[in-house]
């Protein structure tokens, strides 16, 4: 083999090749940062001197300027490639603050408006009596009616849903299991309407027309929630490992106890976490309770069987219906309180995910 | 979705089947099998309810534009203008969405601090755990008042343009502010699907487009963007079946109506799911059935784009 | 076109962690250059400094210098996206865009500097790049079909090819015969004796049998301890590495007493 090349003499063979330069100017590293606090700065001061402040349209200018700047800095400066890169940088930017600006705002809305009304008289009374432009009257038959109606509906869709996980995972294969598992995901997109009305139609011959109670609205809430029950239950299955199994049949323990007794155990904390994340889920819906457990119910009712039953989510939308603006007032505090909910279950499903969390990962 | 199949161990070789498997493994079946016959139930008992009011129906029930259901007789009703507005709210939505969920996306996986990227992609979260009902709530109650002068400045600015001839709304509560609020509510779901396609580019192709001298943006669009096309797309007509069907929001902004309009900027239409919510409290006569019939197409046309969502999905993870 | 490295004092870290001590070397152009060593010795990693993709990994870095010519890429106006454009990269994987067609990944990187290329310069450059992997042959009547749809061996070429459409004066390779068979193997050697009249080659390799047959000069790197950074142990001339050794270590990994 040669080694000819090897010798590092002479002077470098580069000479005559074209020579690229690797700098280029570039903006400082502060340069962005500098900027944006700059337009930030100044559009404020521009549209207080106007005394038009408002956050929306100094957020938007600010981001505006600070866009228009950075990329013409950036193509005088730098390159034309360069300030591509930065054009998109911003825009990805503005992206995300696009969707934090309505979170932010329906949060703060729902806050500044629901706590005009939020308060212990505002959570322990019903509407009985009360009519609708009344300044008293609260939420209580509406939060007992979520908890039933939610409650039953859950009660129906986990032992469904875990079983069906159950199926898809230790069970089924082939076309089967293929067939279940494109109707759950298809089943996640009914729209919530189409499964009150379902159930509307059900009732309609089992019960005959006209027959609106608690049971029928814990059921159109469980078609909604089986779905989303499965498909995080199926992933919880699937992560429990499968040297556990095995170390079970190895004991000569049935398949159904190992099911029982090592499978579901195992992963008791993630199938706690989707349940929890599924009610979060259906405890919001209001369009299939309008149709099937009604609309008009003003007092408290525990009964799932007998008659109209008023729930959280309802409540607000009665209330937005009526239009005056101590109905409003109620709106926004039911709003505020089922948020408070979702938000609750929310956390807890996610701490409960995190405490527990298998340490296979 | 998740197909890996989890090799499925065989149980120990025994003699007789025990009763407990047999039992455990029917539960476990009978459920599977239950959600099939749910999913079969609901559109056959739609059907069943639906019939009597289509039969007796005196008018085109997919062209025409009136509602004429609750009577006890002769009953003349169509989805003609309750599924254009559907499909312009829908479109609005889409328009708006997908693109901005797109960038969330991007900024999450490939541009946010790596320590950052899960709290932010959890915010993102945060808008699907919020009802729709309270964003028909906020829709109503506070951006609707908020676009009124937004509103007239592009009737007065922008009217030449059919879409936003004027005079605006003097309440914004138009099929425009709809599309937004719905827009709002499909984020978190493209995003979600995005996202998780640009997870999946593999790291030999990102370093590939780098390691000739691509900027962050020329390696997204050399390596990421083609990779995840069959996951953005099918997270947007995830998020389109969301918009088709959704009701509480559209119910709440828009008043009872059966015009069909361009005018984005006026009053006028609304949506097949938010005529019946409206429309239900007060349905008698063929009405209920009508309604029905209504879901039906509704149920229909979402299970059409779902299954087509579904499709690209998986052939797109098949592929990768 | 082919430059001359000169890396002194490098250092390597993931965040905290020490991952290649101090290595000083000189890379010859026009020449092959092997680095050769056991796994996670801190070859790949200080083979991706020599053009910054290294700063692509969350939380590495480098301090110390690397002369290109007379230029230190690591000087504070330099920009990492024109070193990756003067110092070319081939991966262990070969990893063509699945999406595009033969034709368009060879353009992929030169298109990013010459948005404006004409066709004819275009089919032109295609021609000479693929020509200069030994791939032209065996592809030209097939440029629009995706290079997904290649051989192992031929997308590897495909992405020498692209990588030599930008014109760097380096070419980096990265284990680029490790998922191949002999024959493409030895395709790709006889495309490396080839490319070397243009090029500077820096190839890391598992395979001493490899380094032996296509390197001028060899770098052995180890690590000091189990746990401890990786360093540069010795370099010189290829047939005295394998032949003389000055260092134990060296001579026992080329005897295969350990690695």
């Amino acid at each position: 083999m040669s080694l000819t090349t090897a010798q590092p003499a002479g002077p470098g063979p580069g000479a005559g090749a074209p020579r690229r330069d690797l700098r280029s100017g570039s903006l400082p590293r502060y340069f962005p940062a500098a900027l944006l606090a700059s337009s930030a700065a100044v559009v404020a001061g521009v549209l207080l001197a106007f005394s038009s402040f408002g956050f929306v349209l100094w957020a938007v200018l600010t981001a505006l300027s600070y866009t228009v700047i950075v990329v013409a800095a950036s193509a005088r400066v730098e390159s034309g490639r360069k300030a591509v890169d930065r054009l998109v940088t911003s825009l990805v930017y503005i992206c995300f603050a696009l969707a934090m600006l309505p979170l932010v705002s329906v949060l703060w809305t729902v806050l500044g408006n629901g706590l005009a009304r939020f308060d212990g008289y505002f959570l322990s009374v019903s509407m009985n009596g009360v009519l609708p432009s009344m300044d008293a009257g609260g939420a209580y038959h509406a939060i007992v009616g979520t908890l039933a109606i939610t409650g039953m509906a859950t009660l129906i869709s986990v032992p469904v849903g875990v079983m069906t996980a159950v199926y898809l995972v230790e069970y089924a294969r082939g076309r089967m299991k293929r067939t279940i598992m494109f109707f759950v995901d298809v089943m996640t997109g009914i729209p919530s309407i189409v499964a009150g009305l379902f159930v509307v139609a059900l009732w309609i011959i089992l019960f005959g027309p006209g027959n609106t109670n608690g049971a029928a609205g814990a059921l159109s809430l469980a078609v909604l929630m089986i779905p989303v029950v499965v498909r995080s239950s199926e992933e919880m299955l699937r992560l429990v490992p499968q040297d556990l199994r095995e170390a079970s049949y190895a004991l000569g323990v049935p398949k159904w106890r190992t099911i029982t007794k090592v499978v579901l155990p195992t992963s008791a904390a993630g199938l706690t976490t989707g349940i929890m994340l599924a009610i979060a889920r259906v405890i919001g819906e209001t369009a299939p309770l309008i149709l099937t457990a009604g609309s008009s119910a003003v007092s408290i009712n525990w009964n799932l069987f007998d008659g109209q039953m008023m729930s959280l989510p309802v409540f607000i939308y009665s209330q937005v219906r009526m239009g005056g603006a101590v109905n409003y007032e109620r709106a926004w505090a039911a709003a505020l309180t089922l948020i408070l909910v979702v938000m609750l279950l929310f956390f807890l499903a996610r701490m409960i995910g995190r405490l527990f969390a298998p340490k296979s990962r | 979705m998740t197909t890996t199949d989890a090799p499925t161990v065989a149980p120990p070789p025994r003699g007789r089947r025990r009763i407990g498997d047999v039992v455990f493994a029917g539960l476990a079946q009978g459920s599977g099998i239950l959600i099939l016959v749910i999913l079969a139930g609901v559109a056959a008992f739609l059907i069943v309810q639906a019939w009597p009011s289509l039969s007796a129906n005196t008018a085109n029930f997919i062209t025409d534009r009136s509602w004429d259901a609750n009577v006890r007789e002769n009953p003349a009703f169509g989805v003609g203008a309750l599924a254009f507005g559907t499909v312009l709210a829908a479109a609005i939505a889409l328009l708006l969405a997908t693109p901005v969920a797109i960038g969330i996306a991007l900024f999450i996986v490939y541009y946010a601090p790596r320590r950052l990227a899960s709290l932010l992609g959890y915010l993102v979260d945060l808008l699907a755990a919020i009802p729709s009902v309270v964003y028909g709530l906020w829709g109503i109650g506070f951006l609707a008042p908020q676009l009124v002068p937004v509103y007239e400045g592009m009737a007065r600015n922008l009217g030449w343009i059919p879409l936003f001839a004027g005079p605006a709304s003097t309440s914004a509560r138009t099929i425009l502010t709809a599309g937004i609020v719905l827009a709002v509510m499909i984020l978190p779901i493209i995003t979600a699907m995005s996202r998780d396609v640009f997870h999946q580019v593999p790291q030999g192709h990102r370093e590939a487009a780098l390691a000739m001298g691509a900027t962050r943006w020329e390696m997204i669009r050399l390596a990421v963007l083609p990779f995840g096309r069959s996951g953005i797309v099918g997270g947007a007509m995830l998020g389109m079946g969301r918009a088709l069907g959704e009701t509480m929001a559209v119910a709440m902004i828009l008043s009872p109506s059966l015009a069909v309009s361009w005018n984005l900027l006026q009053s006028g239409n609304q949506t097949i799911a938010g005529h019946i919510a409206l429309q239900y409290p007060e349905a008698t006569g063929y009405g209920v059935s009508a309604l029905i019939a209504a879901g039906l197409v509704l149920f229909a046309i979402t299970l059409v784009v779902n299954m087509g969502a579904r499709y690209i999905v998986a052939r797109g993870n098949k592929e990768s | 076109m082919a430059k001359r490295i000169d890396v002194s004092g490098l250092h390597v870290y993931y965040g905290d962690f020490l991952a290649v001590e101090d290595v000083s070397m000189t890379i010859e152009p026009r020449s092959v250059t092997a680095f050769i060593g056991s796994s996670g010795c801190g070859k790949s990693t200080f083979l991706r400094t020599l053009n910054r993709m290294h700063e692509v990994t969350p939380g590495a870095r480098a301090e110390g210098k690397v002369l290109l010519d007379d230029m230190d890429i690591y000087a504070p106006d330099v920009d990492p996206v024109l070193v990756r454009s003067e110092v070319g990269m081939v991966f262990q994987k070969a990893n063509p865009f699945p999406t595009m067609s033969i034709y368009d990944n060879v353009l992929a990187g030169a298109r990013l500097n010459n948005k404006r290329m004409s066709k004819a310069a275009a089919d032109e450059l295609v021609e000479d790049s693929l020509r200069g992997a030994n791939l032209w042959e065996e592809v030209k009547d097939r440029l629009n079909k995706p290079g997904s749809g290649l051989s192992g061996g031929q997308q590897q070429r495909l992405c020498i090819a692209r990588a030599t459409a930008v014109k760097p004066s380096v070419l980096l390779m990265d284990e680029p015969c490790s998922a191949l068979d002999p024959i493409s193997t030895l395709a790709i050697e006889d495309l490396i004796h080839k490319l070397k009249e243009d090029y500077t080659i820096v190839i890391v390799t598992h395979n001493m049998q490899q380094a032996a047959r296509v390197s001028d000069r060899t770098a052995f790197f180890n690590l000091s301890a189990p746990g401890k950074p990786g360093k540069l142990v010795e370099m010189g001339e290829t047939n005295k590495i394998f032949t003389r050794p000055e260092k134990k270590d060296t001579e026992n990994y080329i005897t295969g007493r350990f690695g």
